[in-house]
């Protein structure tokens, strides 16, 4: 499934925090975004999953406008991995990949063989199978986002945006996840902040910079050390040697 | 715990526990029925029952036929489905707006209910029970506007609406208050007094076909819900998607409680704590999914209201300990219970 957003303009009181976003993902593709902080990464995700209605531009999931489609028909397609999820109720591992059923069942339907079989392939995927009966609330930062990157897996989607993954995974698990995603056929964005892993496994990255799109185009294309400078304010050398497609980032300390 | 983690709350799973806990409701009502200052053998008990319902025609003396069937019987019946509503508000209450101590009461529904209580006993305004009730309906429902109102209709974020909950608890307690002590004798204190602390007297059977209605319908709607109330476990931006309708299943939830709040405060009056506790206790006994959860809390707020009830009777001879007290008074060691044993361990 296709994602496409057409001048995407979002903002709260007069401060206009997105404006005119345009973007393309096509069906499979794995699309990163990149920006600073509060360049809005996570607000261009919201809008895209129909979470906030945008102030004017449209969001179109496989060519139909979000704002048209019934929130559980989109939540049966589209999955959305928040950057901080959190509770205070006691839940199980489990509890919170069932969840990620919800769309998929009417209100009295039993637990079916298919949800089973979902969540634990999911909770197989990231790793955590071993930790299904564990309190949620005592599991790690790192174990607590892969059991929510589970959830969206037993969502069973075409399409996953996820908000800033691997923020607090070890470099295997890292890897392992986006390796995962990239591989999945389905169409994801993923908001980043490890420049060398968008350059890894993203087919093209999107820069946001104060809630403008400055650059979209493969990773060799757009990160250069002038965009690296103007955007990050980082002096960073980019080496092309080893893959030209895939770019590997030196930051230099200054 | 004795928790299995299969079905997720399926039909099989929900009827076992529900026809358990309408035999423990059962012999909860009839000890209740049977116990009293005057004390009623089991078995006439059960044949003033049976006769009441036309199934038997037995000769028992007419005065324990009546303190069964036109007392007793929808006394039990009434505090079982206040209990059970008042549980099924606090559960629902606490998923939407992610407290633990979100319940109607802290919400001002009673603070609101008294106060329109108070307008009708102190001021007169109305005359007679049927206005009593009508005067803490719309009190009530008054509180529970006012809270909608200053909190954009609880979409300002859980501990926005709890506050506004608590600024109307204050403004409502003032009025009844003022209206009490500027115009109030102490007879008309006395009778306010008492019904804020909640009773079971004077109810009769239309009380209890009016709550059988509304119970089991909020109970319906609940359930309905009960799978877009799990999804609100990490907020409602991640209800939403997760595929719930969130404005909408908020808005009618709320609904829901504010119904049945109103309609069990001014029958019996403002009976606290139960809407906190035992949500808690099932909590602790079925786990956080609702389908579960809900029916638990009906159950174990059913049954421990009938037998609060029958210990405000008997409590002191000759005397109603009104509600409120006992359930505070047996409510309170059994939370500490609970408490001590789900602290975290360390
Ligand atoms: N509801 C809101 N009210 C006011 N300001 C907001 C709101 N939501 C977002 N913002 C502002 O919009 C900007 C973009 O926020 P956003 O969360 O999208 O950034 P981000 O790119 O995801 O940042 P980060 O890398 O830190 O996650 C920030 O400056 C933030 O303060
Ligand atoms: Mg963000």
């Amino acid at each position: 499934m296709s994602v496409v957003a057409s001048n995407l303009v979002w903002g709260v009181r007069r401060k206009t925090i997105l404006s005119d976003v345009s973007l393309s993902v096509a069906q499979g593709e794995t699309l990163g975004l990149i920006g600073p902080n509060g360049s809005g990464k996570s607000s261009l995700l919201r809008l895209l999953a129909g979470l906030k209605r945008p102030q004017s531009g449209r969001a179109l999931i496989n060519g139909q406008d979000i704002a048209t489609v019934p929130r559980r028909k989109l939540a049966q397609q589209v999955a959305f991995v928040q950057q901080n999820a959190a509770t205070d109720t006691n839940v199980s591992v489990r509890d919170v990949l069932r969840l990620g059923r919800t769309p998929h069942r009417s209100a009295l339907s039993g637990w079916s063989a298919a949800d089973e079989a979902a969540v634990t392939g999911a909770l197989a995927a990231v790793g955590m199978s071993g930790h299904s009966a564990q309190a949620w609330q005592t599991l790690s930062g790192g174990e607590r986002q892969r059991v929510h990157i589970a959830r969206a897996l037993a969502q069973a989607p075409r399409v996953m945006f996820l908000d800033e993954p691997t923020n607090h995974l070890d470099i295997q698990h890292q890897i392992e996840i986006l390796r995962l995603v990239r591989d999945l056929d389905l169409t994801s964005i993923v908001a980043l902040h490890d420049l060398n892993l968008a350059a890894m496994f993203c087919d093209r990255i999107l820069v946001l910079h104060a809630g403008r799109v400055v650059a979209c185009g493969s990773p060799g294309e757009v990160l250069t050390e002038d965009l690296l400078r103007q955007v990050f304010r980082v002096e960073a050398e980019v080496s092309l040697s080893a893959d030209p497609a895939r770019p590997h980032i030196r930051f230099r300390a200054g | 715990m004795t928790r299995t983690d299969d079905a997720g709350g399926g039909a099989g799973w929900l009827a076992l526990f529900l026809a358990l806990a309408l035999v423990v409701l059962a012999f909860a009502v009839a000890l209740a029925t049977a116990i009293g200052d005057y004390r009623i053998g089991l078995g006439t008990v059960f044949l003033a029952v049976t006769n009441g319902l036309g199934l038997t025609g037995a000769e028992i003396p007419p005065i324990e036929a009546s303190i069964v069937w036109d007392l007793r019987l929808s006394r039990a019946l009434v505090a079982a489905l206040a209990g059970a509503g008042l549980a099924l508000c606090g559960a629902i209450l606490q998923a939407l707006l992610r407290n633990a101590l979100a319940e109607p009461f802290v919400l001002g529904v009673s603070a609101g209910a008294s106060t329109g209580a108070v307008c009708v006993i102190v001021l007169g305004i109305g005359a007679g029970g049927l206005s009593l009730s009508m005067g803490a309906f719309a009190g009530a429902f008054a509180a529970f506007a006012l809270v909608a109102l200053l909190s954009n209709g609880a979409t300002s974020g859980p501990n926005h609406t709890i506050l506004a909950g608590v600024a109307a608890s204050q403004l409502f307690n003032a009025l009844t208050s003022y209206i009490v002590t500027t115009s109030g004798n102490a007879q008309q204190a006395r009778d306010v007094m008492f019904w804020l602390l909640g009773s079971f007297g004077g109810v009769r059977w239309p009380d209890v076909s009016l709550l059988v209605l509304v119970v089991a319908a909020s109970l319906g709607i609940c359930l309905w819900m009960a799978r877009s109330l799990d999804a609100f476990t990490f907020g409602d931006e991640d209800a939403a998607a997760l595929g719930v309708p969130v404005a909408r299943i908020r808005l009618i939830l709320f609904g829901v409680t504010a119904m049945l709040t109103a309609t069990i405060v001014s029958m019996v009056g403002a009976i606290g704590f139960v809407g906190l506790v035992v949500p808690h206790a099932a909590h602790y006994v079925v786990g956080p999914m609702h389908m579960r959860l809900l029916p638990a809390c009906a159950a174990v707020g059913a049954v421990f209201m009938v037998l609060a009830d029958i210990v405000s009777r008997v409590i002191v001879a000759q005397q109603t300990v009104p509600i409120g007290v006992v359930t505070a008074l047996v409510g309170v060691p059994f939370f500490a219970l609970i408490l001590y044993r789900s602290r975290p361990q360390t």
